[in-house]
């Protein structure tokens, strides 16, 4: 059994009051209680305030470029898928940068849980605006505020079939740890938005803007319904809902891969035997 | 004997099926055989051809003079025709074509009819076609029905049979119809392997267990996924088409971390979107081998064309120093045994290796006694559990004294593997201290390089041991450069440098290049671009300066004709 000290890792740079610390906190508490040893699983990351994460815990940890989270994390599944791999992003380096692969990912669906801490802002290169950065917002460079339509990554996870779509809040700690337990529990690709307040850059939604608006997601309401997620998924401003809002059981892209069927692909040697055949097409 | 054949018509004609079982006739024959191909960026229509050249002596270059056309339209009579020798032979359908031509070299073979006959369908046209070249050339038919048996297999023994008829009559058409024809095929010898440069590329990374292949298709290097996408089953490939040429290096990078062998490749367009992961390569020391395919750029360029403008782009792209490895086959063997030399040096110093080839290499095909599957060397690098689990202490990034840090397998042990692409520490956490940072770079770059320096070889020398002519190439014009000396070589004391093993270049203990350049009266550099990249390289590395060029640039790989051409314009 692991305890919270196997997962003493550097001491976080982040801002005293980032929503940052929250996350990584419930993380571990959840991967204790879940008895999971730290090299048991792989954080792949990014570049970003949030993609420094895996540094502040002990574990195995790919952190590579900006926006290419994903393309690393499903070359780490599909060699190996009974690794667990958690990717951990910021919004402008998952849903900015790296939003092809964000596309593609849901489409191909690997068994990778995506944690993104969506603060609204670009963190590290100091507050431009991000894709969930609200329509008008002024920012430094940008003295017309933004003209872009804010993007709306629950609504857009439920239209490309997105194997799991969660949102959940750094406010609320126990919350978070049931939708990071939920996506760890479930076969497929997992969004998991979390709400995460940057107290540095982001003026407009703070801690006390979510609170007045986040609300969990009633116990009757079924993820299963597409349709109705994407309503739920649409609702932002005064009420935000925090929740499974969707959720299917499609196949995952290991499962469909029939090479690693019967072993992951590191653990299958070369058959040096084989080789003879490799040449008498040619001939 | 030496006979070239060129196969003419429109894409969708059928001139690869025709071109291709053509060579595996006379390759299982036993002749040696060198074929290439010229094709438009299109599905359907235009003008393209596939030519063959068989010969009883190695080959490795093409011809420019024809000895037997087939024309499966008009444009190649337009385009083509002028390059049939006298004694020649160009045969056709003049129905097809609806129009006649007159003269000796003419010969009108109903194709179409013939094809209706005896195999009862204007499809089997080509293997009328087939059939009557091999009429033509007085070769037998045995060797053609077993590959008409064995590609038909699955369609069952009716169409097996049909082929056959339509073979035949061709085959008896032009038996009958070649009065005068001058050609004679000289006695068979052992079978011989062929294969084109893109499959040897592919033969030499499953040799190399690569297990893990990401990319994104674009011409030429697009035979590498299709190969490999082939052997996945058989040999425990994963073959991933990615959403771009970023994600797919990155997926090749995350398997390679993950601990399997892992390629991805693209050509100069694609490759500009992985420079950021080559960079990541470097940065994370994670092995990769990158196949880079090059065709006419800037841009999208000449798709289906051939250039060798991307050694530069190679050498020095990507932020950041790090060192590389590049390889530039010239020939099928070379691309089998370096891809696997790639794997090796990549894993063995975790440093990013490549694989350049061209459009031509890609789809020349050649003969070769056998290729040595024995010769290729593999050696697992990383730490599994059985090394870890004994380890009391493991730090990915670990200064040692040759600058390569011990490479564990996550998951295997109680140890964690961690690395970033900020600089970092021994444990790969990220730094900002200036003392990290000097003994990271020295561990990364200065430490591996000269090791890596020593592992290459010296360029391949062929020719006159004291030559006044040396003439000096790189990748894909190996064999036309070859094809040149040999036959200047009653003339003239002349002698060739091929370099396949580019980078880090060649160092002079085993053999002083640079001692028999000194020597000869006259250095030419022959490359396929325009500004002399690998004579710059040369010039960088060596201080050597060449005084005389031979660029190509066109899109179109040299004959040896031409080539032999160029040079006496140069020499005389
Ligand atoms: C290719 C590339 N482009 C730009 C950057 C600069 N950059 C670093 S972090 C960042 C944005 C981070 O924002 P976000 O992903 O929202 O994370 P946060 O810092 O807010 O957690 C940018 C643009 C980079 N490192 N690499
Ligand atoms: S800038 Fe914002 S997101 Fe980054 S650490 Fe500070 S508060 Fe957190």
């Amino acid at each position: 059994m692991s305890r919270l000290d196997d997962y003493k890792g550097q001491t976080p740079a982040w801002c005293p009051g980032c929503g940052n610390f929250s996350i990584l906190k419930t993380f571990k508490d959840t991967v204790v209680e879940l008895g999971l040893e730290p090299h048991q699983f792989t954080i792949v990351s990014g570049i970003g305030q949030a993609a420094k994460f895996p540094h502040y815990l002990k574990c195995n940890t790919f952190n590579g470029l900006h926006g290419r989270t994903l393309p690393v994390a499903t070359g780490i599944r599909l060699a190996n898928h009974e690794m667990p791999v958690f990717a951990v992003a910021g919004d402008g380096d998952c849903y900015g940068e790296g939003g092809n692969h964000l596309i593609h990912t849901m489409r191909k669906n690997p068994n990778i849980k995506l944690f993104v801490h969506d603060n609204q802002v670009y963190g590290l290169t100091k507050g431009q605006a991000s894709p969930t950065t609200q329509e008008g917002t002024v920012t430094k460079n940008l003295p017309f505020g933004v003209f872009s339509e804010q993007l709306n990554p629950m609504a857009l996870a439920v239209a490309l079939d997105c194997s799991f779509v969660a949102r959940s809040f750094s406010g609320d700690q126990d919350h978070l740890k049931s939708m990071v337990k939920a996506a760890i529990d479930h076969k497929g690709f997992c969004l998991v938005d979390i709400l995460q307040p940057c107290v540095s850059f982001n003026k407009i939604n703070t801690h006390e803007w979510y609170k007045q608006r986040v609300y969990h997601l009633e116990p009757e309401y079924d993820p299963t319904d597409r349709v109705k997620a994407f309503e739920r998924s649409l609702q932002w401003g005064d009420r935000i809902p925090i929740g499974i809002i969707y959720r299917n059981s499609r196949l995952s892209l290991e499962e469909r891969i029939p090479i690693i069927h019967d072993m992951p692909l590191v653990k299958q040697s070369p058959d040096i035997n084989k080789l003879g055949d490799l040449l008498k097409e040619f001939y | 004997m030496d006979y070239s054949i060129r196969i003419g018509g429109e894409a969708g004609q059928g001139i690869q099926t025709v071109g291709d079982t053509l060579s595996r006739v006379f390759a299982r024959t036993g002749y040696h055989v060198f074929t290439h191909q010229d094709y438009e960026s299109r599905i359907r229509g235009g003008h393209n051809f596939y030519q063959i050249r068989v010969a009883d002596r190695p080959l490795s270059a093409a011809r420019s003079r024809l000895d037997i056309l087939v024309a499966f339209d008009l444009a190649s009579m337009d385009n083509d025709a002028a390059f049939v020798a006298e004694q020649g032979r160009i045969i056709y359908d003049s129905a097809v074509l609806k129009q006649k031509f007159d003269g000796p070299t003419f010969r009108d073979v109903p194709f179409t009819a013939l094809a209706v006959e005896h195999g009862g369908s204007r499809i089997m046209a080509n293997t009328v076609a087939i059939g009557a070249v091999l009429g033509l050339l007085g070769m037998e038919m045995d060797i053609l029905l077993r590959i008409i048996s064995d590609t038909f297999q699955k369609k069952g023994e009716e169409v097996i049979k049909a082929n056959i008829s339509a073979a035949a009559a061709g085959y008896d058409f032009a038996v009958k119809d070649c009065g005068g024809c001058s050609f004679s095929m000289a006695a068979r010898a052992e079978q011989k392997l062929l294969i084109a440069g893109i499959d040897a590329i592919g033969v030499g990374a499953v040799a190399s267990d690569c297990k893990f292949y990401a990319a994104y298709p674009m011409t030429p290097s697009t035979g590498i996924m299709n190969y490999l996408a082939g052997k996945a089953q058989q040999y425990g490939i994963v073959v991933e088409q990615a959403e771009d040429e970023i994600a797919a290096i990155n997926m090749a990078l995350g398997a390679s971390y993950a601990g399997v062998r892992a390629m991805t490749a693209s050509s100069g367009g694609g490759f500009a979107l992985m420079v950021e992961g080559l960079s990541l390569a470097a940065m994370t020391e994670t092995p990769i081998v990158i196949g880079l395919g090059q065709r006419p750029g800037p841009a999208t360029g000449f798709p289906t064309r051939t250039e060798q403008g991307e050694l530069q782009f190679a050498l020095y792209t990507a932020h950041g120093e790090f060192p590389r490895i590049i390889f530039a086959p010239g020939d099928p063997e070379q691309a089998m045994n370096l891809t696997n030399k790639a794997f090796d040096l990549s894993e063995k110093y975790q440093v990013p290796a490549f694989v350049i080839f061209d459009t031509y290499l890609a789809d020349t095909q050649w003969t070769h006694a056998g290729l040595d599957l024995d010769k290729l060397v593999y050696t697992d690098y990383r730490l599994r559990a059985d090394a870890l689990n004994g380890l009391s202490e493991y730090k990915r990034h670990a200064y040692t004294d040759t600058g390569v840090s011990p490479m564990a397998v996550p998951g295997e042990s109680r140890h964690v593997v961690v690395t970033d692409s900020d600089e970092h520490d021994e444990d790969g956490h990220i730094v900002e201290d200036a003392e990290t940072r000097k003994k990271m770079v020295g561990k990364r770059l200065l430490k591996k390089m000269p090791l890596i320096q020593k592992e290459i070889e010296p360029p391949f020398f062929y020719g006159d041991a004291v030559a006044d002519i040396v003439l000096v190439g790189w990748g894909s014009t190996y064999g036309v450069i070859k094809e040149a000396v040999y036959e200047l070589s009653d003339r003239q004391k002349i002698a060739m440098l091929h370099f396949s093993q580019i980078f880090p270049f060649p160092g002079r203990d085993a053999f002083d290049y640079l001692a028999l350049l000194g020597n000869a009266k006259k250095a030419i550099c022959i490359e396929q671009n325009a500004t002399g990249q690998f004579a710059r390289l040369m010039r960088a590395e060596t201080g050597f300066e060449f005084a005389a060029w031979i660029n190509r640039y066109d899109g179109r790989p040299f004959t040896v004709e031409e080539l032999v051409g160029e040079l006496h314009v140069q020499i005389g």
